[in-house]
């Protein structure tokens, strides 16, 4: 990953000690609520429902064992001793004291780590497939890219106080994992004919009240470009974004009402001025970047030999052998896999993990990982460079910690906000949503046989748990001072990027685990042979699932 | 008369901001020296106005400095007015003016100005600072200081820290 300089670690200290400062005016009245307000949540400190809520940046998922340890001891010394992984790969922790926060960042800051950024109408952290350098399906690694983005919106000057929050996602495989194109801007890298490194760019996606599909702005621009050309699109949208309702101040709604004709030809003139100029990027930045994400020495492992050994423990261990075939992935070296955490045990918190758990995973990393592991957008965590002869030792310490559980990709791998339970904007609980439906779907044989569907859930519109993005999406809603869901289906976060469509009236917390029995009989019902859910779902449309759904409950 | 923080001195303000937008009738106005008047009035007297040396111009943060582009070349001052301190187009017209149109006179940022703001407006191009009531330019002054160092290039330094790492 990438190593910081004696640049990049004093902009930290010195950004700890701008905040020290400002908070110790605050507690001292010099600075009220509402002028604090921006600063804090530029240091991604929200006062919560309960408790201030600290928002930790992990840039594009990446963190190494010294940091998860570094957070380990954070979460037990300055609060309840366990943490959240949030599905823009964040960490956040819920109960810190406010007094408190300066020296818990100087604490992150010793190990690299900070919440810059991490909220407030600025450019938020890049985020990017947590398969990246490693996925068999990759073509470019994005990391280098997301590191360059990084440094560069990374207290901009000119892009501190946007209409709005401002995302960037990045992707270089076959297969998004990433959700890139609900992003603000998408990267998507790719070649010209000439093999030459380049991108495809996106604006104006994005969930929330108005949930949309970012739209092709630039099929190739070249590497050099990159930053001067997200510069031209920021420019812009800081000039011309809405700035009087918040509902409309996203970039989305500047690219809509103008047209994405319109809105490229403005960028095109602001990206002439600067095309070229400084902001370019030089080889030689490119080298010293992607040498930190050079390829890991990677033993030779006698696949063939390494093979038939996870055959005969797979044979003998129906656990391990449902684990292999759910929670690895396959790795760009052979001999090597990708593996997932599950962080989605049933009763236990989508995304949290305990103190303690962060150390044993940290150790895990140290001996089978090369000391790093990714946070997800799915809410798992990855350690990416597993050699295969390691997989049944590291199963074995996984499932005594309780990550193992085989449901990666499957129904029960819910995507759930805190909701009620911890934020102050929830409509909603849901965290006891997701626990009512993995209970009811507790049987992985079924799972298996159901196959690959996406179910996520968030507290509120702000759709901080991408229910647009869902193949079942379930939203909180309030009737009337009653907590209620709605549910809607479709939604697909891949390439194939499509939002979710409301199913039809809400319905309580105690029916609602056995909707989604409904909906899942349905598809079961009319899916032809290996078909999976959302393809079921886009060959029979919503119909079948209305009626079923609905039938008897009227 | 008011304190700014001008070229990171705090000094005695020399310039008389008139904010009134509607003003019609400037005889008054031509004869003063050093004000700085709001880009509507400068406008609609522009005969007046434009054959004095010491006036400045204010934008307001939905006029954008393509409106004033003629007469940069002459202007000794522009301010862009903050009318609250979450409004950050401000920002992007003071790099327009000084790297797209190279603007070299006084930028003065106005208005509902912060002190936590300082060091990114004077990295976007602004020269002095008039702060908003209850921040004080002594104090403010330090805040010009927060960071040692920054990744992109700007207007106050326009190489980006790659290209001397
Ligand atoms: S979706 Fe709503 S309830 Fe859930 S975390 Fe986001 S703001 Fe809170």
């Amino acid at each position: 990953m990438y190593q910081y300089d004696g640049y990049d670690q004093q902009m930290l200290d010195d950004r700890v000690k701008q905040f020290r400062s400002q908070t110790q005016r605050f507690l001292k009245g010099e600075l009220s609520e509402n002028e604090f307000l921006p600063l804090r949540l530029q240091n991604g400190l929200y006062i919560q429902r309960l408790a201030p809520l600290l928002r930790i940046a992990v840039p594009y998922g990446l963190l190494s064992s010294h940091q998860l340890r570094a957070i380990a001891k954070i979460s037990r010394d300055f609060d309840k001793g366990y943490v959240h992984f949030t599905t823009r790969q964040n960490i956040q922790m819920n109960w810190p004291r406010l007094e408190e926060v300066p020296d818990i960042l100087e604490q992150l800051a010793a190990v690299q780590m900070h919440a810059i950024q991490t909220s407030g109408a600025c450019i938020r952290n890049v985020t990017s497939d947590q398969f990246a350098g490693v996925a068999a399906d990759e073509r470019i690694d994005p990391r280098p890219y997301c590191e360059m983005i990084r440094q560069w919106s990374t207290f901009h000057p000119e892009f501190a106080f946007l209409p709005r929050k401002f995302k960037i996602a990045v992707c270089g495989a076959q297969n998004d994992r990433a959700a890139i194109r609900v992003h603000d801007i998408a990267v998507e890298l790719t070649e010209n004919e000439m093999q030459e490194v380049g991108y495809r760019i996106y604006v104006g996606g994005g969930l929330g009240r108005t949930p949309v599909v970012a739209e092709l702005i630039n099929p190739y621009l070249p590497e050099k470009d990159l930053l001067t050309y997200l510069e031209a699109i920021l420019r812009v949208y800081n000039q011309l974004g809405c700035r009087d309702n918040k509902y409309k101040a996203r970039i989305k709604i500047l690219v809509r009402a103008m047209g994405i004709s319109a809105f490229r030809n403005k960028v095109d003139q602001e990206w002439a001025l600067i095309k070229g100029g400084t902001a370019t990027l030089t080889d030689k930045e490119l080298a010293r970047i992607k040498k930190d994400f050079a390829p890991r020495p990677y033993e030779t492992v006698d696949v063939l030999e390494c093979n038939q050994n996870l055959n005969q423990q797979s044979q003998q261990n129906n656990a391990f052998a449902q684990w292999l075939s759910h929670n690895t992935f396959a790795h760009k070296i052979d001999g090597y896999s990708a593996v997932t955490l599950s962080l989605k045990r049933t009763g236990i918190a989508t995304g949290n993990v305990t103190d303690q758990q962060l150390e044993a995973i940290a150790n895990l990393a140290d001996t089978f990982s090369f000391g790093e592991v990714r946070s997800t957008h799915e809410q798992n965590m990855v350690m990416a460079d597993v050699k295969k002869s390691d997989l049944y030792l590291l199963w074995q310490e996984l499932f005594k910690l309780g990550f193992a559980t085989p449901n990666i990709g499957c129904l029960t791998d819910i995507i759930c906000c805190p909701g009620g339970d911890y934020c102050s904007l929830a409509n909603a609980k849901s965290i006891p949503v997701a626990e009512s439906i993995q209970r009811t779907f507790d049987d992985l044989d079924y799972l298996y046989d159901l196959g690959n569907i996406r179910l996520n859930i968030s507290g509120c519109m702000n759709g901080c748990g991408h229910h647009h993005m869902g193949h079942i999406g379930i939203l909180g809603v309030d009737k009337r001072g009653q907590e209620f869901y709605q549910v809607s289906l479709g939604g697909d976060p891949s390439l194939n990027t499509s939002l979710g469509i409301i199913l039809g009236p809400s319905f309580s917390h105690t029916e609602i685990a056995g909707i989604i029995v409904k909906i899942i009989d349905t598809y079961v019902q009319m899916r032809v042979e290996q078909e999976s859910f959302i393809d079921t779902y886009r060959r029979v449309g919503i119909t079948p699932f209305k009626e079923q759904v609905y039938d008897k409950a009227d | 008369m008011t304190k700014l923080i001008k070229n990171n001195q705090v000094v005695e303000d020399s310039w008389r901001l008139i904010s009134d937008k509607n003003i019609t009738s400037v005889t008054d106005l031509a004869q003063s020296e050093h004000i700085i008047v709001p880009l509507k009035v400068w406008k609609s007297c522009h005969e007046q106005l434009s054959q004095k040396t010491t006036i400045g111009v204010w934008l307001d943060s939905d006029e954008p400095p393509t409106l004033l582009a003629d007469d940069l070349p002459n202007l000794p001052l522009v301010a862009i007015n903050f009318p609250v301190f979450s409004d950050g187009r401000g920002f992007s017209y003071a790099d327009t003016l000084r790297r797209q149109y190279q603007f070299e006179g006084e930028l003065r940022a106005i208005g509902d100005v912060l002190r936590d703001q300082l060091f990114f407006m004077k990295r976007c191009g602004f020269d002095s600072f008039v702060l908003r009531e209850n921040d004080t330019a002594e104090e403010a002054m330090a805040s010009l200081q927060d960071f040692q160092h920054a990744y992109q290039g700007t207007a106050d330094n326009s190489e980006p820290l790659y290209r001397h790492r």
